[in-house]
């Protein structure tokens, strides 16, 4: 019983890091919708926060039915306050300009693509189902901002400027999707997800080659920036919160 | 439980009224009505989101697999397909969703991409597998036939689909998105 407790335990925290991570960063990116600087890319960053959400479900769903509480996506998402929310910090850094938005979109992409990819093997079913799932959206959003970055840092001076900018400013908080706790050591041992050592590795590997055809220098020596896996958070995330909760807040139990 | 995939064999049990519950052939065919509520001219079965019919005691159930997680018409055909069957005097009826084996544009048989075409929706290329692999697909347009367009957007009205534009008739059209 208390090796099943504790898994549960571990599994439900590494749920609402998924699930997390998703809502947040579709929040985020669900903002540009009617503002972007382009009406192709308006569209591209909707679709992109509708596959995010749609992730959300599925990862809460699991959350919810693992904690037993009968606490559903809907309320995992609406009743948690910020210091309950396990997103990596990354992911909930402002939008700034498009060139943050894509950065932020690339160093997440870049991650969420191999780590679902390692969770379609996972030992727990549920995870793996997900995984198989989310896998091809993330890889189809990883094409587009891996393009996108390369075409923008290899642009104009201004194009390259911006995107140095971001990438200035967003690269310390790349590492935390990486950084294992004691909890993802016990997720990696039991099966159920993947050494993020070993993938943080091939990440780095990946940003190094993709950012040189960008013609942008990651930032040697940055400290790693990180701490929202364990529900320690920049400011930010209260404010998305507050917009995000609202309705919920304000009228309990509100459905359409 | 009774399973009986599409083109199944008799189910091996004692018949109850035929009125109460039809065979899964007859409960495919009806279901091969139902539009998608998105792109109407095909319908849910030839998009491949209905993966099975069983009996299940006295339940009719439906199951049904995501073309996208976050695709907002999943939820209407839930509804859609539930009510349709009702609609055929079958009352019990659930919907259960499945996730895996994820959905493929490969599920989409020819006489669907067909269709699409004739709608003004340049069907997937290839496998699913090109995604990826092939960044950039060779679509035809589907009003001209010219071999020779351009990809506008990688997204497009809906999650299934892609901006593209045909540099011979220069209309803009969706690309179904080899997924």
């Amino acid at each position: 019983m208390t090796t099943a407790t504790k898994t549960d335990a571990a599994l439900f925290e590494f749920a609402l890091r998924m699930g997390d991570n998703a809502v947040v960063l579709a929040q985020r990116v669900g903002a540009w919708c009617g503002h972007a600087p382009a009406i192709e890319e308006d569209i591209a960053f909707a679709n992109v926060a509708l596959d995010l959400i749609g992730q959300t479900r599925m990862w809460l769903g699991l959350a919810g039915e693992i904690e037993g509480k009968g606490r559903d996506a809907d309320q995992l998402a609406f009743l948690r306050d910020a210091r309950a929310y396990r997103n990596a910090l990354l992911v909930e850094q402002p939008n700034v300009d498009f060139a943050h938005t894509l950065m932020r979109q690339f160093l997440f992409d870049a991650w969420h693509h191999p780590m679902l990819v390692a969770l379609k093997s996972s030992a727990d079913a549920r995870v793996a189902d997900i995984a198989e799932k989310a896998e091809k959206e993330a890889r189809y959003h990883l094409e587009r901002s891996e393009d996108l970055i390369i075409r923008l840092g290899d642009g104009t001076e201004e194009s390259r400027q911006r995107m140095q900018a971001a990438l200035d400013a967003l690269y310390p908080f790349a590492g935390e999707l990486c950084a294992a706790d004691a909890l993802d050591a016990d997720l990696a041992a039991r099966k159920i997800a993947p050494d993020l050592g070993a993938l943080g590795e091939r990440y780095l590997a990946y940003l190094k080659s993709t950012l040189a055809d960008a013609t942008l220098t990651a930032p040697v020596g940055a400290a790693v920036r990180k701490g929202g896996k364990q529900g320690l958070h920049s400011e930010h995330l209260g404010y998305i919160l507050a917009d995000m909760q609202f309705l919920q807040r304000a009228y309990p139990g509100a459905t359409w | 439980m009774v399973t009986a995939q599409r083109h199944g064999e008799q189910i091996d049990r004692p018949p109850p009224p035929a009125a109460a519950r039809p065979a899964i052939d007859q409960v495919w065919s009806w279901l091969e009505e139902v539009p998608d509520p998105e792109i109407p001219v095909v319908s849910v079965v030839d998009l491949g989101i209905v993966r099975a019919v069983d009996w299940e005691g006295d339940d009719l159930v439906v199951t049904v697999t995501p073309t996208y997680s976050g695709c907002p018409a999943t939820a209407v055909i839930s509804l859609d397909i539930a009510e349709s069957i009702r609609r055929h005097g079958v009352e019990k009826v659930r919907i259960r969703s499945q996730l895996s084996p994820a959905w493929t544009t490969d599920w989409i048989g020819a006489a669907a991409r067909e269709k699409l075409k004739a709608y003004g929706i340049a069907p997937p290329e290839g496998g699913a597998r090109c995604v990826g692999d092939l960044k950039n697909p060779v679509v035809e347009c589907p009003r001209c036939g010219s071999m020779a367009t351009e990809q506008v957007s990688r997204f497009g009205s809906t999650p299934c689909k892609a901006s593209w534009r045909c540099r011979d008739c220069l209309e803009p059209f969706d690309y179904f998105k080899s997924f």
